[in-house]
């Protein structure tokens, strides 16, 4: 049914409510295409609706993808690793949780790179995702099932999780909205932790209604994460068409030649800005220093913490185990050798020698000072701008094993979206054009808490854009 | 800047059985990303405090009262040896230090 | 090879503890904190360090650290950290502790004579089972893991090395763990593993300031355990060093059934922890209002402020003080003792009588569960300042009183062992034997050698039976041999 393909979600829950869309039939509509997905978007489909299908509760019945990354009481929740292979966790986290409560039911489960680690899914153990506006291509990760599954339309919505950039980016490469809110206002309990500070949930969607449509239901303080808090005065749907009076500030170190931007990005970056000063927007070039060491400082302090958030995975008490016939050590030794794919065995000895004794200071501690830095930066910034704006990703989505090869090119995929998740402040992407038939993401950045200033600003960029995704959804 | 006995060495300290191949790859593809970070180094940071908490939250205390458990099935149903209702593993030989 | 002599080498000993607190639920989590159930029937993802987890503080164990803080009257930090303390082991689900490492809850202090070095926070970890013929881990075939335990909230005390011999090591932990009880925040049961005891032990030359290596002692699991292990190792190092040997800095534990301290097998590299701040859990801040709560929740006297109030306004020896307060039920007694009947009886002198109960009923038994009514006690004191009866007679009627209860003056007159004085009770006629019986210790007591008086004692005691007291004897004895 085409029809119910050029349905946002926000625009389905309205059908529902009014009583012209049955909810069991939107979801069979989407539960089928994710069956047949050809992308590899997924790691588990529902098999049925649900009984209770959640239509007189506000999100109306409108099933989420979830990222494999967040636990789902009874359903695989794998993180996309073979560590964690068929593993059914006996809780559900918190936002999936609220989601559902929210009458937003499991739809599936979807496929991202094991452990969040990760800029283009190609390091699932359960294969590689791939991008629909181009099957040779990546979509881009660590949420890349969750992009893909969005783009194609064999999801409504979806949520993924931003560590470094893991939402916004493969948004950006599939051409879909994606949001990392302020650290700590979403509850991270139920989510397979890779990096503890850096770590956060969000939504993944086609458009910014459906994004703040679902982040309002996500969003709040958790008794059970002691990091999570209020989110002061709650999510609205945007509303603004213009931009008058907005301060948006373009940093020179994010988008001058040092992040290695593409020219075709560059080129769509800088009509959006033209667009936005059509809008009322003032636009002028900011400094933020530090800025070009952010990404140094992510992949020391990131894997520094997952290399204590991922020693959990032991063989002792859930999960795969190898040698356990052997001595202890050989267990441990094996099941974890074996278990965990090379990026993230990369990043686990990364982390490990940062924290290491005699290693410490130079490494994990000054990268906490550079994240100091960064978050003053960005503070003085945003004294004078009310926004930043940068492109989200220097380049479009790349060929599958064009940079596999590469551990630190890869990295670079981070460049631009980094220095946000060190500062702990929310950035949303949103498509703003295509380079050579690929899509194009604009970031926009506020100061903790103004996902309100955010999301409208970005409505309004994304009516004077209108960006057509429909291609993808085949 | 790693060589074969560090990259040994942190992975014993992860419990990362590495084969021959992966040590040297490790070596190679480790000393080139840190090599890249190491320009953190050269920047001036006297008197910066590190940051360890990114936002800052207040009165997140529990109050001390029970809450339901998980039933000892639904627990050791993961187990990959379950064993007298706890979970088996390789005797460690001698005490934890 | 002229090795020093023993008596030259100075035990320098630290003990690190760790005390269980006695909350309802775990020290990250809202499981309750029990004692054996079942295996793994309190257990939840954050104690069984499931993916996704995260830990949540308890304010109860925050506000019983607080209070072991302010009795040992340590420094307590406005906003201190947790730490992950990184290692691999079954019982540590995350494969890490969360604890606290540069910035603890509290620094300093000092109890009795030993001043502590810090106070801090964190998680018990799992019980870990073996199957085999002992039960013990070494010759285990396999293992088992029970997480009822996990996440249990302890207090991690350290103490300076202050500490000079095994005997002061077990005295001082007997201290700390009555001030612990009387605080009301640990069943303290060193059986049950509430309380747990290692040594740093270290030896070095009398006189010297320089640190000797140290080793660190684990798994003495009771007072006898830990004054045996410690005395053990502080020969084992003096013997090493008289032989002109080193002491290699290493961990030794302590086997219950042999007694014997054994070396844990070197590992290939030590211990690197990779401490780094707990990202999950934000620094704990200590209100004003934390630390008056925690003010409010103190008993109004603990046992070494008890000890400083004896020696001060009672006048006792630091030494009797120090073992009337440092147990709860002596100190109780004694001073219930004093108030009684109005009788003013020397507080001094009563005090002296209570190691004397003690020693009959046994150290572990409560005075006042015994037949000895506090009241009998200072009767019987106060006879004996009154010279009404000797000292000799008074510990025999002690004897009877512990046997049968009743009062002191009924079995003294019972046994006749009322004191014999000078002119009446024909004490003066004993003496004149004496004195007969002995021709040359008179002598030489007229000559001026007191130290022959003994047997001249001797005859008068056994005669009177013990009645008179020692005293008063050598005194008549004298005023007879010079008249």
């Amino acid at each position: 049914m085409t029809d119910l393909l050029d349905l946002t979600a926000a625009q389905a829950a309205d059908r529902i409510r009014a009583g012209d869309l049955d909810p069991r039939e939107l979801f069979e509509h989407y539960r089928s295409r994710a069956a047949a997905d050809e992308l590899n978007a997924f790691t588990w489909v529902a098999d049925q609706a649900p009984s209770a299908p959640g239509d007189g509760r506000p999100l109306a019945g409108v099933p989420v993808a979830v990222k494999d990354l967040f636990c789902t009481q009874g359903v695989p929740s794998q993180a996309a690793s073979k560590i964690l292979e068929d593993y059914r966790p006996p809780y559900t986290a918190t936002v999936v949780r609220n989601l559902a409560e929210a009458g937003a039911p499991l739809l599936a489960k979807t496929n991202q790179d094991e452990f969040a680690m990760g800029s283009s899914n190609e390091n699932s153990a359960y294969g590689p995702v791939l991008n629909p506006w181009d099957r040779r291509r990546v979509p881009g990760g660590s949420s890349g099932g969750s992009a893909a599954a969005v783009a194609a339309g064999s999801a409504p919505w979806a949520i993924g999780t931003d560590t470094g950039g893991s939402i916004r980016q493969p948004a950006a490469l599939c051409g879909v909205v994606g949001l990392k809110p302020t650290y700590g206002a979403c509850s991270r309990y139920g989510m397979i932790a890779f990096a503890s500070s850096l770590d956060q949930a969000g939504p993944l969607t086609r458009d910014v209604t459906d994004a703040a449509l679902l982040l309002a239901h996500m969003v709040g303080r958790d008794r059970h994460d002691s990091t999570s808090v209020e989110f002061p005065g709650g999510i609205e749907a945007p509303r603004a068409e213009r931009l008058d009076g907005i301060r948006l500030g373009v940093p020179e170190e994010l988008t001058g030649s040092e992040g290695g931007v593409e020219p075709g990005v560059r080129e769509q970056f800088d009509a959006t800005l033209r667009r936005a000063e059509e809008l009322g927007a003032t636009i002028e070039p900011c400094r933020l220093p530090h800025a070009p060491h952010a990404l140094s400082a992510y992949y020391l302090i990131a894997p520094a913490e997952a290399s204590a958030n991922l020693a959990r995975f032991d063989g002792v008490r859930y999960g795969l185990r190898l040698g356990g016939e052997a001595d202890l050590v050989s267990m441990y030794e094996q099941t974890r050798g074996r278990g965990f794919g090379p990026e993230v065995k990369r990043r686990i000895m990364l982390g490990t020698y940062a924290l290491s004794s005699g290693y410490y200071d130079a490494y994990y501690g000054t990268a906490q000072k550079v994240r100091t830095k960064i978050s003053e930066d960005f503070a003085a910034a945003f004294e004078q701008f009310d926004l930043l704006v940068t492109p989200t990703s220097p380049w479009t989505a790349f060929e599958l094993g064009s940079k596999t090869d590469d551990p630190l090119a890869m990295y670079l995929n981070d460049f631009c979206t980094v220095p946000m998740s060190l500062a702990g402040i929310p950035a949303i992407s949103i498509p703003c054009g295509l380079s050579q038939g690929l899509p194009v993401g604009f970031q926009l950045a506020g100061p903790a808490f103004s996902e309100a200033r955010l999301l409208d600003a970005a409505f309004a960029l994304e009516r004077a854009i209108a960006f057509d995704g429909s291609t993808a959804r085949v | 800047m790693l060589d074969r006995a560090q990259v040994l060495h942190v992975a014993r300290l992860a419990r990362l059985e590495l084969t021959d191949p992966e040590i040297e790859q490790m070596a190679a593809e480790l000393s080139k990303v840190l090599e890249h970070f190491e320009k953190i180094g050269e920047l001036d940071l006297e008197g910066v405090p590190p940051t360890s908490h990114v936002v800052e939250v207040t009165d997140t205390l529990r109050p001390d009262e029970p809450e339901a458990s998980l039933p000892a099935e639904v627990v050791l149903a993961s187990a990959p040896e379950p064993l007298e209702g706890g979970f088996g593993v390789p005797s460690p030989g001698q005490p934890e230090e | 090879m002229g090795a020093l002599p023993v008596s030259d080498y100075e035990p320098v000993i630290g003990l690190e503890i760790h005390v269980q607190l006695k909350t309802q639920t775990k020290m990250f989590c809202g499981c309750r904190v029990t004692f054996g159930d079942p295996p793994n029937t309190h257990t939840c993802p954050t104690c069984l360090g499931l993916p996704g987890a995260l830990p949540v503080a308890n304010r109860r164990a925050a506000h019983f650290g607080l209070m072991i803080g302010l009795a040992l009257g340590s420094d307590i930090a406005e906003r201190s950290l947790f730490h992950r303390k990184n290692y691999f082991y079954p019982d540590n689900p995350k494969a890490y502790q969360i604890s606290q490492y540069d910035i603890p809850l509290c620094r300093g202090g000092q109890l009795g004579d030993v001043r502590i070095h810090r106070v801090h926070l964190e998680e018990d970890a799992a019980k870990l089972n073996h199957l085999g013929q002992s039960g013990r881990i070494h010759g285990a075939e396999r293992s088992w893991v029970d997480f009822n335990r996990c996440g249990t909230p302890l207090v991690e005390i350290v103490t300076e090395p202050d500490i000079r011999s095994a005997e002061q090591a077990r005295e001082w932990l007997i201290v700390l763990r009555e001030t612990l009880r009387q605080l009301g925040v640990s069943d303290v049961n060193m059986d049950e593993g509430s309380l747990r005891c290692d040594a740093n032990v270290s030896v070095r030359l009398g006189g010297t300031s320089e640190l000797g290596t140290k080793t660190e002692l684990k798994n003495m699991n009771s007072f006898r355990f830990l004054e045996r292990g410690v005395r053990a190792e502080v020969e084992r190092q003096v013997e090493l060093l008289r032989d002109g040997r080193s002491v290699i800095q290493e961990t030794l534990h302590f086997d219950p059934a042999s007694g014997q301290l054994t070396p844990l097998r070197s590992k290939e590299e030590a211990h690197d922890y990779r401490y780094f701040p707990e990202p999950d859990l934000v620094p704990l801040v200590v209100s004003e209002q934390m630390v008056a709560d925690a003010q409010a929740d103190m008993p109004t006297e603990l046992p070494t402020e008890r000890a400083a109030r004896f020696e001060r306004e009672l006048g006792l020896a630091a030494g009797r003080a120090r073992e009337l307060a440092f147990r709860a039920e002596l100190g109780n007694y004694f001073e219930r003792a004093l108030a009684g009947d109005g009788e003013s009886v020397d507080p001094v002198a009563l005090a002296n009588w209570i190691p004397q109960l003690v020693e009959r009923i046994g150290s572990d038994a409560d005075p006042a569960d015994s037949k000895v009514s506090p009241e009998s006690l200072a009767g019987l004191a106060a006879m004996v300042s009154a010279k009404q009866v000797s000292r000799d007679a008074a510990r025999e009627v002690l004897t009877l009183l512990v046997q049968e209860g009743g009062d002191p003056r009924t079995i003294v007159e019972r046994e006749g062992l009322t004191a014999l004085s000078g002119e009446s009770d024909g004490l003066d006629e004993v003496i004149e034997r004496a004195i007969a019986s002995d021709p040359d210790a008179a002598e030489q007591v007229r000559a001026g050698n007191l130290r022959a008086i003994g047997p001249l004692i001797g005859f008068v005691k056994r005669e009177t039976k013990g009645r008179a007291d020692g005293a008063e004897v050598t005194r008549l004895i004298r005023e007879h041999l010079e008249a």
